[in-house]
């Protein structure tokens, strides 16, 4: 059984390697191939050039990887533990929390007041108020399911948190001026090139620590496979379990939307893509699977948002779109069968 | 040595070999405002290496009764015992190394390999992250030998019939090697062949590997020629002997209204009354 995907992962994983090169070496400013690696071994005569891949494209690659591939794995885990292919990594609400701490910051900033609202519109503002709102929101669904026994209604649960946070954000853009809303629509659009080093290692920490809790689900996950009844008759804690899956996804894309956006379809589509390459849905090959996988395609959507050699960044939000659902209906298409 | 046994040391060994038993046991629902008491005063025994039917009418309370036995719902009264230890004194994790089910559920996931399945039974004895040991591939294989499965063993669970599905779901049971397994209506969904192969299966597994099957059926007629012992379910109460003595007593007759069908006791089957 290893020998079959151990191919598989190889090229993944040679795969993965060439576009991470390919997306540093690809942006606005052309830089030769061979100064791309003089620049990221420090040794490039052109300062400025080495500035852009240091400093900028390096940590912007680095934070594709971490997004791509921690949205593809929590979506896998909420798809498994909801037993519902439509699940992504924002059905417990993460996205629609982060979305109100970000809005009562931006758009709220004017009821405020003026000298309080310079102060809030900072990066960093945004970054602890997504996380902050995505936590709350969290929390608030947690609290609630402990109540429920049942794993579907944690799912309806979320959605209507959602909703909620929706109608609060629409009630605060009816009152914020066109700035104000413009600002609220960029962060939206999602971004991969914000990321300081600095903020890139603690974005580090927080992802490491949602892939530790996955791999400790690995077990939990393939039992679930069967069915909660069937889970429990094999001697597996149920809530436990649940609590560490949901757990881990809030880390992955609590922190991936604090600090690049919510950034739509990945979490979605990568799980389905890698079923669909993989024939499998043991987690023990999907895990790593997905990883390189989100990573890949993510490295991919941000090469091309940045339309090589022009000056112009689209949304990164729009490309993933753009991409993925058509590749997720071809797959379909071609496959004819919708593998879960 | 066992010529000369008295009657006293034959049920002693018969005691030994018990794996389920409940006293007095009374299932049903209960909340706040009302006890709904569906069967009371509930007395049977499993024995090692027997095939149990139980049978009943639509909406008797074979499934209550079942979850019951599993420990998925509390009984009201009464005690069961599990290998002569309280059912409600077992963690999750030894419950799941004596007790193995088959449930009448879709399967969440369709797109494991029928091995990739079975394996999954071994989840009570695998380390965290579920690699499998030699040991537990042993053991997989046997249960995919007896349940003769070697053909499809590399197939996806998708591309199976009913009635293979169902031997993978036995199999799975088997894989977790436990004393007793626990099949909700196996039957269900299946031609009049596969219900009387699956069953026959359950036959010879129970004979086989000595493991206690209990499962709940409405093919009567099957289970009767099939069973060592028959748990049968009625309005009034639960009775629970050989095949033989149940036809003798004239329990079956007890079974359903009277209005439709009848038992004929001299062959052991239903009949549409004319």
């Amino acid at each position: 059984m290893k020998t079959r995907y151990t191919y598989t992962f190889l090229t993944l994983s040679v795969v993965l390697v060439l576009c991470f090169f390919a997306n540093v070496s690809l942006g606005s400013v052309g830089i030769p191939i061979e100064e791309v690696f003089q620049s990221i071994l420090g040794t490039s005569t052109n300062e400025s050039w080495q500035y852009i891949i240091r400093d900028y494209r390096l940590p912007k690659a680095f934070t594709a990887i971490l997004v791509g591939s921690g949205l593809g794995i929590s979506g896998l885990l909420m798809q498994t533990l909801f037993r519902n292919p439509l699940a992504g990594p924002f059905v417990l609400g993460i996205s629609s929390g982060a979305s109100l701490g970000v809005a009562l910051v931006i758009l709220g900033a004017s009821i405020f007041g003026g000298a309080f609202s310079a102060l809030l519109v900072s990066k960093w503002s945004i970054v602890i108020a997504a996380s902050l709102g995505s936590f709350l929101v969290l929390l608030a669904v947690l609290l609630v399911s402990s109540k429920v026994r049942d794993t579907m209604a944690i799912l309806i649960i979320g959605l209507m948190f959602g909703s909620i946070t929706a109608a609060v954000v629409s009630v605060l853009s009816y009152f914020s001026s066109a700035e104000q809303l413009q600002q609220y629509i960029f962060w939206g659009f999602g971004s991969l090139g914000n990321l300081s080093w600095n903020e890139l290692f603690i974005f580090f920490g927080i992802y490491l620590l949602g892939l530790i809790l996955t791999s400790l689900s690995i077990k939990a996950l393939n039992t679930l496979l069967l069915g909660e009844n069937y889970a429990k008759s094999l001697g597996l804690n149920i809530k436990q379990s649940r609590l560490i899956i949901i757990i881990a996804t809030s880390l992955l894309a609590g922190t991936i939307t604090a600090f690049a956006g919510p950034i739509a379809f990945i979490g979605l589509a990568i799980p389905h893509m890698t079923r669909q390459l993989f024939h499998t849905s043991n987690h023990k090959i999907l895990l790593p699977a997905v990883f390189l996988f989100g990573a890949i395609i993510m490295l991919i959507c941000d090469s091309i948002a940045q339309l090589p050699t022009s000056d112009y960044t689209l949304p990164i939000n729009a490309i993933t779109s753009l991409i993925g659902a058509p590749v997720v209906v071809w797959l379909l298409v071609r496959k004819r069968k919708m593998i879960f | 040595m066992g010529f000369n046994r008295t009657e006293k040391e034959i049920v002693a060994e018969q005691k030994q070999h018990i794996i389920l038993e409940t006293q007095g046991l009374s299932i049903g629902y209960q909340s706040k405002k009302a006890t709904s008491v569906i069967a009371s005063d509930i007395n049977i025994a499993l024995y090692q290496g027997e095939l149990v039917g139980l049978v009943g009418a639509n909406g008797i309370g074979k499934s209550t009764l079942l979850r019951t036995l599993t420990n998925i719902q509390h009984p009201l009264d009464g005690s069961i015992a599990l290998k002569k230890e309280p059912l409600e004194n077992y963690s999750a994790m030894a419950l799941a190394k004596t007790m193995s089910l088959v449930l009448t559920e879709q399967l969440m996931s369709k797109n494991l390999s029928v091995f990739e399945l079975i394996a999954l039974g071994r989840q009570p004895y695998t380390n965290w992250v579920g690699n499998l040991s030699e040991n537990d591939i042993t053991i997989i294989n046997r249960s995919i030998d007896q349940t003769h499965l070697s053909d499809l063993k590399h197939r996806r669970c998708f591309e199976l019939s009913d009635g293979q599905l169902q031997k993978v779901m036995i199999a799975r049971a088997l894989a977790q090697d436990t004393n007793l397994i626990i099949l909700d209506e196996p039957t269900t969904h299946l031609d009049m062949y596969h219900k009387a192969y699956i069953l026959k299966l359950l036959q010879r597994l129970a004979k086989d590997t000595n493991k206690t099957i209990l499962f709940s059926s409405h093919e009567i007629d099957l289970a009767i020629q099939l069973c060592d012992s028959m748990i049968v379910m009625t309005n009034d109460q639960v009775i629970s002997d050989t095949p033989c003595n149940l036809i003798e007593r004239g329990i079956f007759e007890t079974l359903f209204p009277e209005d439709l069908i009848d038992f004929d006791k001299s062959t052991g089957r239903f009949r549409v009354k004319k």
